[in-house]
């Protein structure tokens, strides 16, 4: 089986050399053929491993590639940990990458006009683009396969660098390469987290790696360690909070989460493949395949319940004030992978791995829906210069309707599932933090389908505000664009419906994900399920499917019936308006506070310390006084022969006497 | 001791010094001959260097291809090489980076040009003397000399300000060195006459003698690594060196200062390290944060990688001095760990600092400027560069995969065992090295083609490429694959901490 692994990520990572190295030779047809080949090849076996695993027929795997050095004893290895939970997400990265390859061929097509004129950068573009994705997709499976947190930081910090890359994709633009470094740097203050936490399992548990770690955890689990002072800690509470930094950074969780709407200057097919399907629920893994540790520290689990709570609620506010499609979409991102933080945090890991899922296929859509809107609208992503794009693009509104749907929790859609699983979740939770979360999650589900629906009424329905020009070539996309819509919608709507159950109640994730039967709420929920159908009729007797109602009339009030009252609302409520116009003020915070401060800083150690202190006082200083030293003693020398004499006479004195009377 | 069939060392030394002799024979006259001289020499010493890594036998801590003659026999000074895991890796390292530099400065230089090429083939045997000299008066000469084709080399080719660069450049370190004297000779009484660095180790001192031993080792090394506070001579120093200069600097003498630290420091006076670590370990962190903060305030591409190289050699000096914080903590476990990273971050700093010089000269020799505010664009211009340069720059920056992550993960591991706020201090290079190093890709690589001299760039031709890929590999070997560094290393390394552990 080892070589079917191998093999697995192997193919993506042969396709990105290919076609980023060979760009020039094999041209743009040879790229975009052989990367989506090899990331074809990939899901195919990946397909294959998941239904073995689940047919029983292939056993879960928990191998060494190679060791990447011995020290002391301990091996740092890279190796495969195959289990359900990772050819789940193994089938999914592939799946979606897929799609997104096939659709980059339609959306990257005119891509030269992105460039400027004689970029040489420009010629190779669309083959570097594909190497890139391709290079991500070998990343990704790499982190969901690892068996060990060498690995892990490996390729989280791989998948990172290609973010970085892509988000900075059209570097011509300042916009861009604004966001980029922004996006890498944030996510490093992440990576310090999750980089501390490996030093801290490193030293209290022995190994890096999965199973052993786990172990070593479960023997002792009440060991402690002190940080501040004499205060105790326990060992696994401050190994799982830096790790979930890292998960924070990744995640795009408060306060770390300003990276991701900049990050949408990015080609569209890697917002939807990277920054909402696959990379950015790396946290949402690591937490689960973490469960082990995690089950055993009650205050880290509080931490990520309440980071991903107010996530969840805050953020998917100031997505009701965005215009920019994309941007919308992104807050959109943000809330939900709050939903998947919030589902950890009450141990219900099943539960925020099956939204992972779902939110993968339904996000991309949301994302490559959003992309075909803008190829129609000549690359313009402000929603205030569209409408009425129904009549122009039936496959895309169609489609973007079921991943609206699916987002807002139609009963039935596989969004319904996976969210109401979560909410329910946190009512039956009795952890720390969840009363605050419960409330967070409802008032979510409203903001939910009132942005979704903002951004449907005014992209598709009412009245056409685009420019004459733009409207005279609005048609639909070409079918390497709509087939992938179409693709994704399909589990958009049906996955939740037949994973349900094995997934969130059944044993499918036994052995990859544990919990401890007290934390158990899936397992108490559980005792009620009697299946997808009942679990539906549940729906109308709790209150999210109302509140998801109410957010879909309001928009349809707001932006279909009286188009005329949002500007009255927003002049009304300025202040409010104003604060989340300003995303509460974080992005300040870090540019001028941290950044600013840091420069400052560094400006003051530059030009005071290091110039006047150092160099200044102490070398050149020090050069001066021997200068002056020189200039004396140089008076002394007369050249005159009796002087000399004199004073090597004096000299002798002076030493025969320290020799005699001194030295005793 | 294993002793060696014929004199690998030495011909690793003296071939090069021979090749710089003809070389300067032919003279500027004969340029052509001259230069394939010198190319072939360093080629030749390179390809002679790689025998020691076919012929060394790990898993033995013994210095290994000894050779043994007397030299002043009056003052029982002998002529005494060998190479063990620490320094075997470093003198191939020499021989690599030096035919780097030679291919790189292939008719880049117009001026004396074989007094150029024949200071880099003297400076290659030199420091591999450093490396391999085991006995004490030896390695001071070499440790000296080292500094006279480097003084020329920013003396003569360096740029506007280089005289105030070179004297401070030279008075830095030869104050350093002569304080290193005074401490060797006083060595060679308490080992009973004898200059064998390796008698020094295990000699009964008392702890304030010590001490004073310490400090002088400490003034000879600090300023060579350079730590702070007297590493003010390295910015200027690589500001008005030639590209080729800076490589050498970089990637080689500020190695001379960590290797002064393990076979030195820690090995003759390990009592004193142990009461001193405070201070190391408090000027370690100094570097890895104060100099991340001040390279991030630099226009200069040079200076930012001088900057940048004083933070990522405050790992070398942390991942030494704070074994004996962890043997506290841990009792052993991990102590290994902190050296090996030391060890590995200085092979790694090798290659991303000369790569990173080099690229600067790339740069540089195309628009004859630094600055970073001249650039931006350059990535339009130049595709193929831009991926080296990014690459490069990552690594830099720590990425897991290339080098430049290997060491840093390995100290920063290994300072968690010791104190957790060493382990956070550190890690601030996760967030500080990017932040420095992306920034000069963002001004320099990205954004619009800003002037008409960025416009009219070419992209690297053949020899570039060559030189640039050559080093990219290097990164990106050690970084997916340090197994075998690190067991060449290991054994030496463990001998290290015996040898410490003893004199405690």
């Amino acid at each position: 089986m080892k070589t079917i692994y191998l093999l697995i990520v192997l193919f993506p990572l042969v396709g990105a050399l290919i076609a980023g190295l060979l760009g020039s030779r094999i041209g743009r047809e040879g790229a975009h053929w052989v990367t989506s080949l090899s990331v074809g090849i990939s899901f195919a076996l990946s397909l294959l491993v998941l239904i073995g695993l689940m047919a029983g027929w292939v056993q879960p795997f928990n191998g060494t590639v190679y060791t990447w050095m011995v020290s002391e004893g301990i091996r740092f290895e890279v190796g495969f940990l195959v289990d359900n939970l990772s050819a789940m997400m193994m089938t999914v990265v592939t799946f979606v990458s897929l799609m997104v390859h096939v659709y980059t061929i339609g959306y990257m097509s005119h891509d030269e006009e992105n460039w400027p004129a004689g970029s040489l950068a420009g010629v190779n573009a669309y083959q570097r683009f594909f190497s890139y994705i391709a290079l991500f997709t070998f990343a990704m499976l790499m982190l969901v396969m690892s068996n060990n947190f060498l690995q892990l930081f490996f390729a989280w910090e791989a998948v990172g660098l290609v973010s970085y890359l892509l988000i900075g994709f059209w570097f011509n633009r300042p916009t861009a390469v604004f966001a980029n470094l922004k996006a890498f740097l944030v996510n490093r203050a992440g990576d310090f987290g999750l980089l501390l936490g490996i030093g801290a399992v490193l030293f209290y548990f022995g190994s890096l790696d999965y199973v052993e770690v786990f172990a070593a955890a479960e023997a002792d689990p009440d060991r402690t360690m002190s940080i501040f002072g004499g205060a105790e800690w326990k060992v696994v509470t401050v190994a799982g909070i830096l790790l979930f930094i890292g998960a924070m950074g990744k995640s795009a969780q408060a306060p770390l989460h300003v990276w991701l709407p900049d990050s949408m200057e990015g080609p569209t097919p890697i917002s939807a493949l990277i920054h909402a399907a696959t990379m950015v629920t790396a946290g949402i893994f690591l937490v689960a395949r973490m469960s082990p540790l995690y089950e055993l520290s009650e205050v880290a689990l509080s931490f990520i319940l309440v980071i991903g709570a107010f996530t969840a609620f805050f953020m998917g506010l100031i997505g009701l004030v965005q215009n920019d499609i994309k941007r919308v979409v992104a807050y959109s991102t943000l809330s939900q992978l709050g939903y998947m933080v919030v589902a950890l945090g009450v141990s219900a890991y099943a539960a925020g791995v099956f939204h992972l899922m779902t939110h993968a296929f339904f996000k991309a859509l949301l994302f490559l829906g959003a992309g075909s809107v803008i190829i129609a609208m000549h690359h313009k992503q402000d929603m205030r210069e569209m409408g009425g794009l129904k009549q122009y693009m039936p496959v895309t509104y169609w489609t973007m309707l079921l991943g609206t749907l699916a987002l807002i929790g139609f009963p039935g859609f596989s969004g319904f599932f996976s969210k109401d699983a979560i909410i329910e979740a946190v009512h039956a939770s009795d952890r720390a933090g969840a009363g605050f979360a419960y409330l967070m999650v409802l008032l979510g589900v409203f903001v939910t389908a009132l942005y979704s629906f903002r951004l449907f009424f005014m992209v598709f329905h009412g009245e056409g505000r685009m420019d004459h020009h733009t409207r005279e070539h609005l048609q639909e996309s070409p079918r390497v664009v709509t087939v992938p819509l179409i693709l994704l919608a399909v589990p958009s709507v049906l996955i939740g419906l037949f994973t349900i159950g094995p997934m969130v109640f059944g044993g499918f994730f036994d052995g990859a994900i544990f919990v401890h039967r007290a934390n158990d709420v899936l397992a108490y929920l559980g005792q009620d399920y009697t299946g997808p159908f009942g679990f539906i009729a549940h729906g109308f007797v709790t209150p999210p499917l109302y509140l998801a109602a109410a957010g879909v009339a309001t928009a349809w009030f707001l932006y279909i019936k009286r188009p005329d009252l949002p500007p009255v609302i927003q002049s009304r409520l300025r202040p409010l308006h104003a604060v989340l116009e300003n995303k509460y003020g974080f992005d300040d915070l870090y540019i001028k506070g941290v950044a600013g401060g840091s420069r400052a800083l560094g400006g003051f150690f530059s030009r005071v310390t290091d110039a006047r202190l150092i160099d200044g006082l102490l070398v050149n200083g020090t050069a001066r006084s021997i200068g002056w030293a020189a200039g004396v003693m140089r008076r002394l020398q007369t050249g005159y022969l009796y002087h000399y004499a004199f004073v090597m006479i004096i000299g002798l004195v002076v030493m025969l006497t320290w020799f005699v009377f001194g030295a005793r | 001791m294993l002793e060696s069939s014929w004199p690998l060392l030495s011909l690793l030394i003296w071939l090069p010094i021979l090749g710089a002799v003809v070389v300067l024979a032919l003279g500027d006259d004969r340029e052509e001959q001259g230069r394939i001289v010198a190319l072939g020499t360093a080629a030749l010493t390179f390809l002679f260097s790689l025998g020691l890594i076919t012929g060394f036998q790990s898993g033995t801590a013994a210095m290994q291809f000894v050779e043994l003659r007397s030299w002043v026999e009056a003052l029982n000074v002998n002529y005494h090489l060998g190479v063990d895991g620490i320094s075997m890796p470093l003198v191939v390292l020499t021989t690599f980076s030096t035919l780097l530099v030679l291919i790189a400065s292939w008719r880049r230089i117009t001026v004396k040009p074989a007094l150029f090429q024949a200071c880099f083939l003297m400076l290659n045997g030199i420091m591999v003397g450093v490396f391999s000299a085991l006995d004490a008066i030896l390695f001071y000469v070499f440790f000296e000399v080292m500094l006279v084709p480097m003084f020329l080399l920013i003396g003569i080719w360096g740029g506007a300000n280089r005289i105030y660069a070179t004297i401070k450049f030279f008075l830095y370190t030869f104050i350093g060195s002569v304080m290193m004297l005074v401490a060797l000779v006083y060595l060679q009484f308490q080992a009973g006459g004898s200059f064998h660095i390796l008698d020094f180790y295990g000699l009964d001192l008392p702890l304030n003698a010590q001490i004073w031993l310490f400090i002088a080792f400490l003034m000879a090394f600090a300023i060579k690594v350079p730590m702070w506070p007297v590493h003010t001579w390295l910015p200027d120093a690589h500001v008005q060196a030639p590209t080729g200069g800076s490589v050498i600097l970089a990637a080689i003498m500020l190695k001379i200062g960590g290797y002064g630290f393990v076979r030195f420091s820690l090995p003759v006076v390990p009592e004193a390290s142990m009461t001193l670590d405070w201070l190391m370990i408090a000027l370690s962190l100094i570097a890895v944060v104060y100099i991340g903060l001040v390279a991030m305030m630099q226009q200069d591409m040079k200076k930012l990688i001088a900057y940048s190289s004083i933070a990522h050699m405050g790992f070398v000096t942390l991942g030494f001095f704070i074994i004996f914080a962890i043997a506290d903590r841990t009792g052993g476990s991990g102590m290994l760990l902190a050296l090996e990273g030391g060890m590995v971050q200085m092979i790694s700093h090798g290659f991303i600092s000369a790569a990173m010089f080099l690229c600067v000269g790339v740069l540089y020799d195309r628009m004859h400027t630094r600055e970073m505010a001249h650039y931006g664009g350059v990535a339009h211009r130049m595709p193929v560069f831009a991926g080296f340069f990014v690459l490069f720059a990552m690594a830099n920056a720590g990425l897991p995969g290339t080098s430049g992550f290997v060491g840093e993960f390995m100290v920063i591991l290994a300072a968690f065992q010791a104190n957790f706020w060493y382990a956070f201090a550190a890690a601030t290079t996760l967030i500080l090295g990017a932040a420095y190093t992306l920034w000069m890709v963002r001004r320099v690589m990205y954004g619009e083609v800003t002037s008409d001299d960025v416009a009219k760039l070419e992209d690297v031709d053949r020899r570039e490429l060559l030189v640039l890929a050559v080093l990219a590999a290097a990164v990106l070997w050690l970084g997916l694959y340090p197994a075998p560094l690190i067991e060449i290393m290991e054994p030496s390394l463990e001998n290290l901490l015996e040898i410490v552990a003893a004199g405690l």
